[in-house]
């Protein structure tokens, strides 16, 4: 037993049981809800699995079928692929038990086949170990999103989802003309073979360009972050959870991959420049979600603050600053998660979502306050809780190496963040004239959203565990952070 | 060798019992339904009085020279740390008897009104946070406990619901935020530059070299700054006056003992724990806080001279008897320091006994401004003979508690050689007589009139049991705490013992 245990290579199963998933729900509709929850249960497990299996072996290394690179397809697990198919193992347990209460049958049926296929295409994007199975898989989670989005019906989610797509699509095909330059040059896609071969040429830069806009288009950085807004504020509440919390993250991780293994270490302008755009990100964000009049719209501005966090660890480039940005990463995906389940439970009780009017809340759905409330916690990065580590790693780097303006955008990002949270908590307290009919939230709907916010909030205690997973492989130690500091340090 | 380790096993977790002792009753209050008021009765008294005994044995351990120490793995080479020192011991002490009066008063204050699982459960966590400022080892678990508060006193602030409390609570949160913006900068800075932020007698910063003293300098600004707001500094004090909204138990809680409180025992660890008394002097950073402390001490007490609304003259009058603290510390000497160590508590005591009785008088008879309070020693003679102990301990009357702070704040004065702090400390005295020998003359002398804005009998009391007792016994205690003063175990023979520890050659 113990030997087959071992025998056993976990990291194809979270991309298997989400495929195998998609295609049951499909095809046994009547049973879907049960499903759906088991199937999500089967992908946690073996996730957690693979977890074990990491932390007794070291990093893997498993090639689909025996072909191995370059021609084959692999399989690949550090630290930070791990803690990122965590994240989506929480989210998506949390997700799914909200969605089982939240849709009717006839959504149901179109939901879970495809939040498995969006599943399975985030699972293989953070075990792909080249860049051609990255593009696929983008592609395959980039589709099912904007299925998603026009799952909520009417000409407001019809016309988000359709410039998502677009944009999507835009985003892809940068990418994919930047990976066709790469494969011309150096005749791989393997990262790491590609790692050896890489070489500071003009087709190298070019791709270098055009993989980086397509990603942070698809990661929604300031000023291309136009598109999503309106896409995950229109998207029904798990839809919304999904997309804010994990979907442009994935981007986001390729980008990191290929900042910090594939591209040639490069002069400090650009990565300046990327911190310039997400500090803009982190002001312009905050600023947006402070004048927001609609509790999905302010969360989804939200998102495009947290996101610009992310890229002010380029400029600052040390292992510390890539784990403080990876810490707000997961810390934001399990608080807007919450956030946003929160917010579909106000939607449901009270039939709208306009902040003034959020009255009674309080009273009525106090745990459902609750969650958003916590949730707010990490998103301003107060103790304790995931943000505020985050955030503590990025501050101290950012001090310690005289680069004081980053700190003070972190802080700005923070205010900016306390002042809409507490917009909305506020209104929730206070109490207004008239009532309204309320429609009864499901229990299960509540609590799902408050253990993601409480996860949150629990992650800003137990960071010896995460920060000790992210060394593993050592996914930080490379070029582009020795270059980086030792300019720093001149 | 078997008992040994397990007394140190017992000591390393007594700091989070003292913690639990208000958090896990706290939590479970949250999910009570409305009207179990027995068991959140019975919870919130257990809690109250565990935490007392607790804090008793912990007191007197800390006495005979054992160690408490909590150490949690946090962040990478910082500890989350609760240890009970000298200095902690006092602030706790204060805080955890505080509480337990508070929360009778606050039972008998809020029968009745919705929302009391939600208020005394925020109540609980208010409690739980201030504990864990004086427990903090250092400054990172500090700053920690520090948002905490600020977190768990907003729904206090707010908690009436109405449009005004919302706007105080947008302005509290403005205040308090910012300054925990500025707390953390300068904390997440000092650890660059030290590579340690835990509180050690006499500062850990004096090492440091010196082309390193001018960001040592900003960052004690931006420190102060962030406590500031709490400990409602002068220009930081804006939200205090306004948070008057809340119910009296939260503004008797919140000016005695948590969040004035909270900042201004955040000054004294940094000026006494990170910095080190002689080093900020030699930083030449102590006279400027003590001018600004000056300046706050005379701007609260004018302001209040010229407040009608009691609670609010009560609340400029805290603004001004909170930086008697931050004087004490800032004035360098070990006299000083006595005296603003021992007015923590002191202030502590006075200041919720007048709160308590302002709110007997709105809760009674519907008395929100000096101006209706004529006559009213004669309607309710024990809640102003209580009022009258406390406003007499605020101008500094012997024998009572307040005496004995401003005596050693004025004898430091002149053993520091700043002499110019008689006058500030004389005409605070001045003014505090001008705001309140008014209000007790309307009290104790002027004719009644004929009705009350809404009068609600108790039978033979004046006002209700609940309501009665807390300040009768904080009062009692303000008398006892000047009377007895030399007393093993007073707060002023404990600021002796600390101060020793800070000064000692």
């Amino acid at each position: 037993m113990i030997m087959l245990w071992h025998n056993i290579s976990w990291q194809a199963m979270p991309v298997l049981l989400p495929l195998v998933g998609a295609m049951l729900c499909f095809l046994l509709p009547q049973r879907i809800k049960f499903l759906g929850l088991m199937i999500a249960l089967a992908i946690a497990a073996s996730v957690f699995a693979l977890l074990l299996q990491v932390l007794d072996e070291g990093v893997l290394r498993y090639s689909v079928g025996g072909w191995g690179a370059p021609l084959g397809i692999d399989l690949y697990t550090d630290g930070l692929s791990l803690l990122m198919l965590l994240m989506t193992a929480l989210v998506g347990l949390g997700i799914s038990i909200y969605a089982i209460a939240y849709f009717k049958s006839d959504k149901a049926v179109h939901f879970w086949p495809l939040w498995m296929l969006l599943w399975a295409a985030l699972n293989a994007l953070f075990l792909s170990a080249d860049l051609f199975n990255l593009y696929v898989t983008l592609e395959l989670l980039g589709l099912s999103a904007v299925a998603l989005v026009a799952l909520a019906g009417g000409a407001n989610a019809l016309g988000a989802a359709m410039r998502y797509l677009f944009v999507s699509l835009l985003g892809s095909l940068f990418y994919l003309l930047g990976l066709a330059l790469l494969y011309h040059s150096f005749a791989t896609v393997d990262i790491a073979l590609l790692a050896q071969r890489i070489e500071e040429t003009p087709a190298v830069w070019a791709a270098m360009g055009l993989m980086s806009a397509g990603l942070l288009l698809k990661t929604a950085l300031f000023p291309l972050h136009f598109w999503l807004p309106p896409a995950h504020a229109n998207a029904p509440a798990p839809v919304s959870a999904l997309l804010s919390a994990l979907v442009v993250k994935a981007s986001f991780y390729i980008l990191l991959r290929l900042w910090l293994d594939v591209f040639p270490p490069t002069n400090s302008m650009l990565v300046q420049f990327l911190g310039l755009l997400g500090a803009c990100a982190v002001l312009w964000g905050g600023l947006q979600a402070l004048r927001q009049t609609r509790l999905k719209m302010l969360i989804a501005y939200s998102t495009v603050a947290q996101l610009g966090y992310l890229f002010i660890a380029f400029p600052l480039a040390t292992g510390m600053a890539w784990k403080g940005s990876l810490y707000l990463l997961i810390s934001h995906a399990l608080a807007k998660s919450a956030m946003f389940l929160a917010a579909g439970n106000l939607l449901r009780f009270g039939g709208h979502d306009r902040i003034t009017q959020l009255d009674r809340v309080a009273q009525r759905l106090p745990l459902t306050l609750a969650a958003f409330a916590l949730a707010g916690v990490s998103i301003m990065g107060l103790p304790p809780s995931g943000g505020f580590i985050g955030k503590w790693l990025l501050l101290d780097v950012a001090l310690r190496s005289g680069q004081w303006w980053w700190a003070v955008i972190l802080m700005l990002g923070s205010l900016l963040a306390a002042a809409y949270i507490f917009k909305v908590i506020g209104h929730a307290f206070t109490q207004a004239e008239v009532a309204h009919e309320a429609i009864e939230v499901s229990k299960m709907m509540e609590w799902s959203a408050f253990l993601l916010a409480l996860a949150a909030i629990v992650l800003g205690l137990v960071s010896p565990w995460p920060l000790a997973l992210m060394d593993i492989g050592s996914p930080f130690n490379t070029a582009l952070s020795a270059t980086c500091t030792s300019g720093v340090a001149q | 060798m078997h008992f040994g380790r397990r007394a140190m096993n017992w000591n390393a977790l007594l700091p989070l019992f003292i913690l639990a002792s208000s958090l896990l009753p706290g939590l479970v209050i949250f999910f009570l339904p409305e009207d179990r008021v027995r068991t959140r009765i019975t919870l919130n008294m257990a809690g109250a009085i565990i935490k007392v005994v607790l804090v008793g044995f912990v007191l007197w351990g800390v006495y005979i020279g054992q160690h408490y120490e909590t150490r949690l793995p946090f962040l990478p080479g910082l500890d989350l740390v609760l240890r009970a020192d000298a200095l902690s011991i006092l602030f706790i002490t204060l805080s955890t008897i505080l509480w337990l009066v508070t929360t009778i008063y606050a039972i008998g204050y809020l029968e009745d009104s919705p929302h009391r699982s939600r208020f005394f459960g925020f109540f609980s966590l208010c409690v739980t946070a201030t504990v864990g400022v004086a427990l903090a080892g250092n400054l990172l678990t500090f700053v920690l406990f520090y948002e905490l508060l600020t977190l768990a006193t907003y729904p206090l602030i707010v908690h009436r619901g109405t449009e005004e409390a919302r706007h105080a609570g947008r302005t509290y949160l403005t205040y308090t935020i910012i300054g925990g913006a500025l707390l953390l900068i300068g904390t997440v800075w000092l650890y660059g530059l030290t590579g340690t932020l835990e509180f050690t007698h006499r500062g850990f910063l004096a090492e440091l070299v010196s082309t390193q003293h001018n960001a040592l300098i900003i960052i004690f600004i931006l420190l102060i700054a962030g406590l500031g707001v709490k400990a409602a500094l002068v220009p930081f004090h804006g939200w205090l006056p306004q948070a008057m909204i809340a119910p009296a138990p939260v503004s008797a809680l919140l000016h005695a003992v948590a969040v004035v409180k909270a900042g201004a025992f955040g000054i004294v660890r940094v000026v006494y724990d990170v910095y080190g008394i002689e080093f900020a002097d030699s930083l030449g950073v102590t006279l400027p806080l003590a001018i600004m402390a000056a300046v706050t001490i005379i701007y609260g007490s004018v302001r209040a001279l010229f407040q009608d609304d009691l609670k609010r003259r009560l609340a400029f009058s805290t603004v001004s008897q909170v930086s008697y603290i931050a004087l004490g510390v800032a004035l360098v000497g070990p006299i000083a320091t006595i005296g603003g160590l021992v007015h923590l508590v002191h202030q502590g005591v006075m200041k919720i006994t007048l709160f308590f009785c302002a709110g007997n008088l709105a809760e009674t008879l519907g008395i929100h401004k000096v101006s209706q309070m004529d006559g009213v020693g004669r309607r309710m003679p024990w809640t102003m003979a209580a009022f009258t102990i406390g406003a007499f301990g605020m101008m500094g009357a012997p024998p009572i508690a307040g005496f004995v702070s401003k005596w050693y704040l004025g004898l430091g004065a002149l053993d520091a050689g700043q002499d110019w702090v008689i006058f500030i400390l004389a005409g605070s005295s001045l003014l505090n007589a001008a705001y309140f020998l008014p209000v007790l003359h309307r009290a104790w002398f002027k004719e009644a009139v004929a009705d009350w804005p809404t009068d609600h009998h108790f039978g033979r009391r004046e006002t209700a049991w609940a309501l009665l007792f807390p300040p009768l016994f904080t009062a009692f205690l303000s008398l006892t705490l000047g009377l007895l003063a030399s007393m093993p175990f007073s707060p002023l023979v404990w600021a002796r013992f600390i101060t020793t520890l800070e000064y000692a050659p």
